[in-house]
């Protein structure tokens, strides 16, 4: 896993990376990143992971570094 | 739990996992674009006015009130040659001070600032019990995004959110 700054995420997402927030539904409803997918973490399994693309690259964020 | 996301995502098979560390709150106090419910709810940098006048710190005065005058303000950001936000002079400094005498020595030079992703209550609070009409806005980074004015920002915040009445 390497870890990626603002800048980054910019650059990689127009390049076609996938975004995934990893908050609760409630949390991403409220306010998200542009583009990015919801799969909370108590929710992320090999079948909700599905919704995701595996040849292209993923983003994943939470509130912040904690 | 981002990091954890991602372990979890690289044991299901994804070769290329990257961790975004700084997040939702790095991204809004940067001032970046936000969807969702709440993403129309204004936040500081939404209503920080981008057209401040900024001044280097070894500038002249004179040259500063002037860009600021053309600009239609009467304070000027005094920020570093990227743009990182060093201080503030306001028009007091820029209208008595000789015009010859350099921004750093007469800038206040820890203005307090707010990260764009702020909401709104805790500037307009400040701001009363200051008596001041207007804060800067910057990135995480220092970066000046712009200047809030109170004016901007009060019809935005509930007495009750921002220590008023």
């Amino acid at each position: 896993m390497e870890e990626v700054r603002r800048d980054g995420v910019q650059r990689l997402v127009q390049e076609g990376t996938q975004l995934v927030e990893v908050l609760p539904a409630r949390e991403y409803q409220e306010e998200h990143l542009p583009g990015a997918a919801n799969l909370p973490l108590s929710e992320l399994t090999r079948e909700t992971a599905a919704r995701l693309d595996p040849a292209r690259p993923v983003i994943v964020y939470c509130h912040d570094a904690l | 739990m981002s990091a954890r996301a991602a372990a979890r995502l690289e044991g299901l098979g994804f070769r290329r996992v990257y961790r975004y560390t700084g997040g939702k709150a790095d991204w809004f106090a940067a001032g970046l674009p936000r969807e969702g419910r709440e993403a129309g709810t204004p936040r500081a940098g939404d209503l920080a006015r981008r057209d401040i006048p900024a001044c280097l710190p070894d500038e002249g005065v004179g040259q500063a009130w002037e860009r600021a005058q053309a600009a239609g303000w009467s304070a000027c950001a005094v920020v570093d040659r990227e743009r990182v936000v060093l201080g503030l002079l306001r028009a007091r400094a820029l209208t008595r001070s000789d015009p010859s005498v350099r921004v750093e020595d007469v800038m206040h030079p820890a203005p307090r600032t707010y990260r764009a992703g702020a909401s709104l209550d805790g500037p307009v609070r400040y701001m009363r019990e200051r008596g001041l009409d207007a804060v800067l806005i910057t990135t995480p980074d220092g970066v000046l995004i712009g200047m809030l004015r109170r004016a901007d920002a009060e019809p935005y915040v509930r007495e009750t959110d921002a220590g008023g009445a």
